[in-house]
């Protein structure tokens, strides 16, 4: 493959219990690029998803063998910072999960968490910054007061991606960001991500195969645990080379 | 506001193509004048072109079967990309015709002129003008003007015919005059196929603007019925 990975898997593999959700998985995820995840229900893509920030390390019973490299390092390594590492590779959920209080405050709050900044004149520009990155400066430049919950849906997950950026990671991992959405409010989210692909390294998991062909250039297919295919998204929606594949992206299993 | 959101892509595509169409334009014409001015070195450049064009073909097909495949265009844009295609295959048509005039007149250039070219050329310019009013008709999404390029095609075939009933004449008269009328009638005849070619681009470009196929009258017959 013609880049450096951005993220690498090695051999990796994961077990809830006794049930193997990731079966020897090798991954090279390119940067400043989309990755998109595709493949039916369960097949493990938001479990990979959540390896490359340790999500999993929350859940209970999971063991994983294998590793996984970013810039360099393995993250499952003992001397990790886990803090480090989730505002390095940040995260956003399926359904817009703002805190129930100001746009300010949902902002602000993993600046002082990481105590990255004091000075106010900084946190405001960094406010801006990251509002203008996702495109609401225009829309809440005066309701940085107001509570975030109140917010069109499509605003809400805008915020989350903003939340996320002002923290300034290399990485972002996204988690069906759009099933909650309309399709003229998924449109909108894409644009941004098309945006933001520029300035980092994005990771989405979608069950809506039309969207990881619209806005991903590298997309990989899961099957049970297993990365069946993972290729330039071009080549796996116009001519994949497994069948598999070819039989899930033309809907004839999933 | 959000632009739409592949509008770049159609761009690039419609680019792409409109470039192989001034490429066709050119050979149609070169191929032409190398046969009224009997100049072999615009022969050779049409043969050239030939080959840009056969890669554009292939780039162009690529290029609309992923935007087909990623981008999930629906109403116009859908009927634009599948026009696209067909334009496509349709240009690359008369980039071989104007090669085969091209070798044809390889071919009459070894021996003297039969009669000075006067018609040829004309049949030629309307030939030409066909393909560049589809051209404009495409680009300013003018079916007016589509429509109205289609009923040119029946003066190419008046004067193809005319054309046909002269060089027999020639034959008639002397029989070494045969080959050279052949190979004019040939020529000829590839002008009129050239100017079918453009017609059925005038048919898509009808059809991309207002999604209504014109094609084989069909809707005449479809008021009949």
């Amino acid at each position: 493959m013609e880049f450096f990975p951005k993220i690498e898997t090695r051999n990796l593999n994961l077990y809830y219990g006794s049930f193997s959700a990731l079966k020897n998985i090798n991954i090279k995820i390119p940067p400043k690029e989309i990755t998109a995840i595709i493949g039916p229900s369960g097949c493990g893509k938001s479990t990979l998803l959540r390896c490359f920030n340790r999500m999993n390390d929350l859940i209970e019973n999971v063991k994983i063998t294998g590793e996984v490299i970013i810039d360099n390092k393995n993250i499952f390594d003992k001397n990790v910072n886990l803090l480090n590492l989730r505002r390095n590779v940040g995260m956003v959920f399926q359904r817009p999960n703002v805190f129930d209080a100001s746009v300010y405050y949902n902002l602000t709050f993993g600046i002082k968490i990481h105590r990255l900044m004091r000075n106010k004149n900084k946190i405001n520009d960094a406010i801006q910054m990251s509002l203008e990155g996702v495109g609401l400066w225009n829309d809440l430049k005066d309701k940085l007061k107001k509570n975030a919950r109140y917010l069109p849906l499509e605003q809400q997950q805008r915020l989350c991606i903003a939340r996320v950026i002002i923290l300034n990671p290399k990485i972002i991992l996204l988690d069906e960001p759009c099933s909650t959405l309309d399709p003229i409010a998924t449109l909108k989210i894409e644009e941004l991500l098309k945006k933001l692909k520029e300035d980092y390294t994005i990771i989405i998991v979608t069950h809506n195969m039309q969207q990881a062909a619209r806005i991903s250039g590298w997309s990989g297919f899961m099957l049970l645990g297993e990365l069946i295919e993972f290729n330039r998204t071009k080549i796996i929606f116009t001519n994949p080379t497994d069948s598999r594949t070819e039989d899930y992206i033309t809907g004839r299993f999933g | 506001m959000i632009g739409r959101y592949f509008d770049e892509e159609l761009k690039l595509l419609n680019k792409k193509l409109t470039d192989v169409a001034d490429l066709v334009k050119d050979m149609i014409s070169k191929s032409i004048r190398a046969l009224k001015e009997r100049q072999e070195d615009l022969i050779e450049d049409v043969f050239k072109k030939e080959e840009t064009v056969n890669m554009s073909q292939i780039e162009i097909d690529d290029y609309a079967l992923e935007l087909i495949a990623l981008k999930q265009p629906a109403a116009m844009d859908l009927r634009f990309i599948i026009a696209t295609i067909k334009i496509n295959s349709e240009l690359e048509r008369m980039a071989d015709l104007a090669v085969n005039i091209c070798e044809r007149t390889k071919e009459l250039l070894y021996e003297p002129p039969l009669k000075p070219i006067i018609d040829l050329p004309r049949m030629a310019e309307i030939t030409q003008q066909m393909l560049e009013d589809t051209l404009k008709a495409f680009l300013e999404k003018n079916a007016d003007l589509a429509k109205e390029v289609c009923k040119r095609d029946d003066l190419v075939d008046d004067l193809n015919d005319q054309i046909f009933r002269e060089l027999i004449t020639y034959m008639l008269q002397d029989n070494q005059n045969i080959n050279r009328a052949i190979k004019l009638i040939l020529v000829s005849r590839y002008l009129e196929r050239i100017a079918d070619h453009s017609t059925n681009i005038a048919e898509d470009v009808y059809y991309i603007i207002k999604g209504k196929d014109i094609r084989h009258h069909i809707e005449e017959k479809m008021m009949k019925k």
